[in-house]
């Protein structure tokens, strides 16, 4: 059984009588410790399926399941509860509170599913070190760099031991540099057995991952169109790299 | 989600906006200031009303009334008693609900004067010594009458303060104490020694204007004869009144003062006055009615004769403070409620400058009623900072009052007004809070999340 099972999955919106279907019945498993990436142009439905996938939206057809639970039908409060304790979210904008520090924005899940404040910062704590950012505690999230706010925010959505993990963008407000460390860093997590799903319209980014889901106007694309996502490119320059290496 | 956590954001919320949270807590904090110094004022006026009372002879003096007979005792008329010492003998022997019976004569008409200076009392009469008890009078200086003195009918007096500045000049004008035990003044031209001598009565007004004076001095002399002041001056009356009375034994009244009016040669026996003071107040009723029931034998069925009890005058107090407290109220009322509004002005402008911060709380798992109670949490934190801010600044709100008149009834701070304050500033908070709480409760997490 897959971690999350969609079925004939349909998001519609109504716009001025007009129909639009941003998801168009989409059938999708993902296996628990896959590292996985959904890509495709803006527009193309990729971020809705991130919020249905990471139970922010409800599908307006079709079935889900997470971890063996349909969770189609479950109010928004129930939606909440499973955000908090099964997934964790990692924003293009880092999205932290502006005026709690470090520590407190990663306690932040924890205080919402009620955990006791000594435990809560112990796992905080434990979380800050994995993501090297241990003698940060008290700063506000406008005294770090974008990258240290990135791993706050990973961190964030390491703390409360979710099932999956959904990254939105996480490199796209990043220089080169700090993205490849934040990249890593998911890769490191995957290493862990963690479920990751990066969500990127950068096909560069996107092949980092073994498995990627191209959406294009609201469907899964068959097959990943290599010419589209750039991976031919990006597989030329690695051929390139192991020839060279190869002399 | 647990409250002390909610608590502390939301006083993180207060504190990083500190100018912002004052103004929006100056409604709450203003309102409760004047609700609670307006209790403090009116209790004080309150306080002030229930020592003229007493000043009166208390709560349960119970003044016996002449009344015109009913009409089916019209015929019976001429043949009404009136209030005689029979009824004082038959009160005391038969009617042991009734704790204390004071008889009284007065002398209308009456001039007191010395050494050519002439007064009139507000009050001269023949008395018994239960006056004391009665009026709640006490003695300063000297002896009030004995047995004897009643007995022989005596040419003795106890006088008020009052009859004193009056004829021996004002101990404030001269600065010692002026004691005249032993001197003579004549009552209707007919010498009388003086015995004894009541304290001054004031009210407390009266006390801390006179403490006052002392303190700055005589600074202002008059040229010429002093004014004389109204006597209806700040309800003072009544002390005036008790410090303006000459007592005399009452058979030195029937004696000397009565022989004119006789009939068939022997002086007037009518007294002016009886009061008399129940036993207990839990059981006025049956002790008038006992009262009632001996007095009907003395007077032999004629109805000619009431009771007038204290209690309406309490009552009119009652009222009085009950109108100004609702006045005041209601005032206060109309103020917190305008904070409230300005608390609701404020949640509704924070919640929309966070919108995206509550979209991330979403997210990360905060149920719709963990942003409600978090808003209305901070909401209520904002009303009940003002309202502790609000009961300290009734503190200096009361100084500040009897700083600018200091000879006004003290205002007194209640702790029920404190509570009624802070409790109806926490329902402010609430009500004010619940809308803008509602709103962020149900922000949809993804709109909220790509609010600009």
């Amino acid at each position: 059984m897959a971690l999350l099972e969609l079925r004939n999955v349909s998001k519609i919106y109504h716009l001025g009588g007009e129909e639009i279907r941003a998801l168009d019945d989409v059938t999708l498993d993902i296996e628990a410790g896959e590292f996985c990436s959904i890509i495709g142009p803006s527009g193309s439905g990729k971020s809705t399926l991130m919020h249905i996938l990471g139970c922010l939206d409800s599908p307006s057809l079709g079935t889900i399941k997470l971890d063996g639970v349909e969770i189609q039908k479950a109010s928004t409060s129930q939606l909440a509860h499973i955000r908090n304790r099964k997934i964790g979210f990692v924003f293009q904008f880092f999205n932290l509170l502006p005026k709690l520090n470090v520590v407190q924005n990663v306690e932040l899940p924890m205080i919402y599913s009620g955990i006791g404040g000594k435990e809560r910062r112990e796992r905080a704590l434990k979380a800050l070190e994995m993501v090297e950012l241990g003698n940060r505690l008290k700063n506000r999230p406008s005294q770090l760099s974008g990258g240290q706010q990135q791993r706050v925010a990973i961190a964030r959505a390491l703390v409360n031991d979710p099932k999956i993990i959904f990254a939105d963008e996480p490199t796209g407000n990043l220089d080169t540099h700090t993205g490849e460390v934040i990249l890593e860093l998911f890769r490191n997590l995957s290493r862990q057995g963690r479920t990751v799903m990066l969500v990127t319209h950068n096909p560069e980014i996107a092949a980092v991952t073994p498995r990627r889901i191209e959406i294009r106007n609201g469907k899964i694309a068959d097959k990943v169109d290599t010419r589209l996502a750039g991976l031919d490119r990006l597989a030329a320059a690695a051929a390139k790299s192991a020839a060279a290496g190869a002399h | 989600m647990n409250l002390v956590n909610t608590v502390l954001i939301g006083l993180k919320e207060i504190w990083s906006h500190k100018f912002r949270s004052l103004l929006t807590m100056l409604g709450i904090i203003l309102g409760v200031a004047s609700l609670v110094g307006m209790a403090a004022i009116i209790k004080g006026m309150e306080n002030g009303m229930k020592e003229a009372m007493v000043a009166m002879g208390g709560v349960d003096k119970v003044l016996l009334r002449l009344q015109p007979v009913p009409s089916w005792q019209d015929h019976r008329a001429d043949q009404a008693p009136g209030r005689t010492m029979a009824d004082v003998q038959a009160l005391r022997k038969s009617a042991p609900l009734v704790r204390l019976v004071s008889p009284e004569m007065a002398i209308e008409d009456v001039t007191v004067s010395r050494l050519g200076k002439n007064f009139r009392p507000e009050l001269c009469s023949g008395v018994w010594k239960e006056v004391l008890d009665m009026n709640l009078h006490t003695l300063a200086h000297g002896r009030f009458f004995n047995e004897i003195d009643e007995e022989e009918a005596r040419s003795v007096c106890v006088i008020g303060t009052g009859i004193r500045d009056e004829m021996f000049g004002k101990p404030e004008d001269v600065g010692q104490e002026i004691i005249p035990i032993g001197e003579q003044i004549l009552i209707n031209g007919q010498p009388f020694t003086i015995i004894g001598m009541f304290t001054k009565y004031m009210s407390e007004q009266d006390a801390k204007e006179a403490a006052l004076k002392a303190k700055e001095g005589n600074q202002k002399v008059v040229a010429g004869p002093k004014r004389q002041k109204g006597w209806g001056r700040k309800g003072g009356w009544a002390f005036w009144s008790k410090n303006n009375t000459v007592y005399i034994p009452l058979n030195t009244a029937w004696v000397k003062f009565r022989a004119v009016g006789d009939l068939n040669g022997v002086p007037d026996p009518r007294l002016s006055d009886i009061n008399i003071k129940v036993a207990s107040l839990d059981q006025l009723e049956p002790a008038l009615q006992q009262a009632r029931n001996v007095l009907l034998v003395t007077h032999h069925g004629i109805e000619d004769f009431t009771f007038q009890t204290q209690e309406n005058q309490l009552e009119n107090i009652n009222k009085q403070i009950q109108n100004a407290r609702l006045s005041g109220g209601i005032i206060a009322a109309i103020s917190l409620l305008v904070g409230g509004i300005g608390i609701m002005n404020i949640m509704l402008a924070s919640i929309n400058e966070r919108i995206r911060e509550i979209g991330i709380c979403k997210a990360i798992g905060a149920t719709g009623l963990d942003i409600f109670i978090q808003i209305l949490v901070e909401s209520l934190v904002v009303s009940m900072i003002g309202a502790l801010l609000g009961v300290a600044a009734s503190y200096g709100f009361v100084e500040v009052l009897q700083i600018l008149t200091p000879s006004a009834n003290t205002p007194v701070i209640t702790p029920m007004a404190m509570v009624v304050g802070v409790a109806f500033s926490a329902a402010v908070g609430v009500l004010a809070g619940l809308i803008p709480a509602f709103k962020a409760a149900r922000l949809h997490p993804i709109q909220a999340l790509r609010y600009e």
